[in-house]
């Protein structure tokens, strides 16, 4: 079992589904991307998700696109990830890293696995590497004893769904609907369909991201996924906030709306 | 991925159906103006040494590039796939008003990204695709040129996959694209190759310029088993390359994963990519088809960086020495031409293939010249 599946499977045991929520290193800076980080575990969140900004992040939407070019621009690094990663997990949540392929592949994948699983990281989710052209990545990662998430989206068949599963540890990543990242009025049905056919393809936890925005409909993907994951919604209320100070408050009452929508108190 | 195998199997079927290859080739005969002719250019190569110079002359197809040949290729595809709205990139504006041009013909929706700064850069290419019915959507983030006009195209894709095609410009970016690009292409060569050899024999040298690569992968395919003729690609120096302000990525980059291919990309040592610089927006993409980058591995082809400048005096030569105003995309293989001449002496014959008319690059090269006011930003 890993820091990942133990903390889904304790969610589980309570009854509920488990809140993971996103934020990219180095927005508005590294200390202060760290303190809000620090501060949605102190808020519930059960996982936090490090992003690593990348010039070229093709499935993410304008308010994430918009955090990472600010926070490229800050001089950001990828080893400051590492810096987050401890910070998350002294905190008392497994933190694990969202991070595009290049950036890794440059670092080294195995001296990327092995630096993040010191640092006490629990996981890497790679939203554009595709396990079937991923096996250098899972094998430096298995080594290192750390989980690598792959992601699932509705259109995906159901080859792809089974490779996805078989290839993937922690949880499977599923998109909800078919684009970007970013808020949606509506999270649909697609996803509780693609959910339901990750669980046949064999998946044990299935975690659910893309387009939950409020309490309301974190309460509805809690129904039927493992964990609900929350990355736009708590970048824009560090965008939305005029000091670190504002956006670290607004950021905290958002991800105990987020909490409670997850325990189906909404 | 979904989107990627359903436009995967549907190439793999429509290459074997002679349906699909008579209709594409009936376009080409009857809409572009296949075969394009070669030029033998003699003023312009005393330039090059004295060497024979003969030019395969893409730009007189139709829209004025080899953009065309790949459009019409995807295009029919995505007929074929029974979707109704196609979105493309583009960075000079060729390949955007190549595919709305194969979007009014085939009665498709047409949606085409182009960098906010090239939209300024090429503004008469933005009305081009307007009047011939696409929407052309200024993007606006990253470093608004080429490379984030692909961010955003794949952003559109994976949102409406059920009623869009991405049309890609280009032998780069994930498979099918770099197959399906070269294999649209590739009638570049396959006449080229017959032509000269009806003019007395094969060329020493082929000479393509090489931005994504899609020109010069057509051409150079149809002689990679010639191994007596030496494939030459060029790509923009920009300033220099020991400046750091050029797109010469071969030359200048190193292995890395942009946009869904393993090739050469410009990036600094975090992996991020880095931006690319050239007087021609066709070339300023920071990779490059990964079949260049493995043909550059094994020694097949190889690589040049031309600057600005030598372009610019490339471009210079032709207008005055054949009357022809060559794209500043091919001027880039003018000038490698002229460099592969100057060494090689007047037995050589060298191919090279004009990529694109100039047009469109009319402003870029008065400014350059000092007709206009204002220097080339």
């Amino acid at each position: 079992m890993s820091a990942v599946t133990e903390r889904l499977a304790a969610a589980k045991a309570e009854g509920r589904s488990a809140l993971i929520g996103y934020l990219p290193i180095g927005f508005p800076t590294v200390e202060g991307s760290i303190t809000a980080m620090t501060a949605m575990v102190e808020a519930g969140a059960d996982l936090v998700e490090v992003g690593i900004p990348y010039t070229d992040p093709v499935l993410d939407g304008p308010v994430i696109q918009h955090a990472a070019e600010a926070s490229l621009a800050g001089g950001t690094r990828v080893k400051d990830a590492f810096t987050a990663v401890r910070a998350i997990t002294e905190a008392g949540a497994p933190a694990v890293v969202m991070t595009y392929y290049n950036p890794i592949l440059q670092y080294g994948l195995e001296r990327f696995a092995t630096d993040l699983a010191t640092a006490g990281g629990a996981g890497v989710i790679t939203p554009d590497l595709t396990p079937d052209v991923g096996g250098d990545w899972i094998a430096a990662a298995s080594n290192a004893g750390i989980d690598r998430i792959f992601l699932v989206a509705p259109s995906s068949t159901p080859e792809r769904l089974h490779l996805t599963v078989a290839a993937t540890t922690g949880f499977v990543y599923a998109a909800s609907l078919m684009g970007v990242t970013g808020e949606r009025s509506a999270v649909g049905e697609a996803a509780e369909r693609l959910v339901a056919r990750t669980r046949e393809a064999g998946a044990e936890y299935v975690c659910v991201g893309l387009g939950v925005s409020t309490g309301v409909q974190a309460a509805e993907v809690a129904r039927y996924a493992d964990g609900v994951i929350v990355g736009s919604a708590f970048v824009r209320t560090l965008v939305d906030s005029p000091t670190l100070e504002d956006g670290v408050i607004a950021l905290k009452a958002k991800v105990a709306e987020m909490a409670q929508g997850v325990r189906g108190q909404q | 991925m979904a989107a990627l195998d359903e436009l995967s199997d549907a190439y793999d079927k429509a290459r074997v159906d002679p349906g699909f290859q008579e209709e594409l080739d009936r376009l080409a005969r009857d809409y572009s103006g296949r075969p394009s002719i070669v030029t033998e250019v003699p003023r312009f190569a005393q330039h090059a040494g004295g060497a024979r110079v003969v030019l395969k002359r893409e730009d007189l197809n139709h829209t004025g590039s080899h953009k065309i040949n790949n459009v019409l290729g995807q295009a029919l595809l995505t007929k074929r796939i029974g979707k109704t709205r196609v979105i493309a990139e583009t960075g000079a504006g060729q390949h955007g008003v190549a595919t709305a041009t194969a979007a009014a013909l085939m009665d498709l929706e047409c949606v085409v990204y182009m960098g906010e700064e090239d939209t300024h850069r090429q503004a008469l290419n933005v009305a081009r695709m307007e009047l011939l019915g696409a929407t052309v959507i200024p993007v606006t983030s990253g470093s608004r040129t080429l490379k984030d006009a692909i961010n955003e195209a794949y952003r559109d894709w994976v949102a409406n996959v059920e009623t869009t095609n991405y049309v890609f410009g280009t032998a780069a970016g994930p498979h099918p694209f770099p197959t399906m690009v070269r294999d649209f292409q590739r009638v570049i060569g396959v006449e080229a190759r017959a032509q000269m050899l009806a003019l007395g024999g094969l060329p020493d040298a082929v000479i393509a310029c090489v931005g994504g690569g899609s020109n010069a992968i057509g051409i150079f395919d149809a002689f990679l088993d010639d191994a007596e003729v030496r494939l030459i690609g060029c790509e923009a120096a920009g300033d220099g390359v020991e400046t750091g302000r050029h797109a010469a990525t071969i030359v200048g980059g190193r292995p890395g994963v942009l946009h869904g291919s393993r090739s050469y990309i410009l990036q600094d040592e975090e992996g991020q990519t880095q931006t690319s610089h050239s007087i021609s927006a066709g070339l300023d993409y920071p990779g490059v088809g990964p079949q260049h980058a493995w043909l550059a591995e094994i020694g097949r082809a190889e690589y040049w960086a031309v600057t600005d400048a030598e372009a610019m005096e490339a471009f210079r030569l032709l207008c005055r020495t054949e009357g022809i105003i060559p794209a500043i995309e091919s001027a880039h293989a003018l000038a490698g031409a002229m460099r592969y001449g100057t060494e090689a002496g007047p037995g050589a014959t060298i191919l090279v293939n004009l990529s694109g008319r100039g047009d469109k690059d009319v402003e870029t090269a008065a400014r350059w010249f000092g007709m206009l006011p204002g220097a080339h930003g």
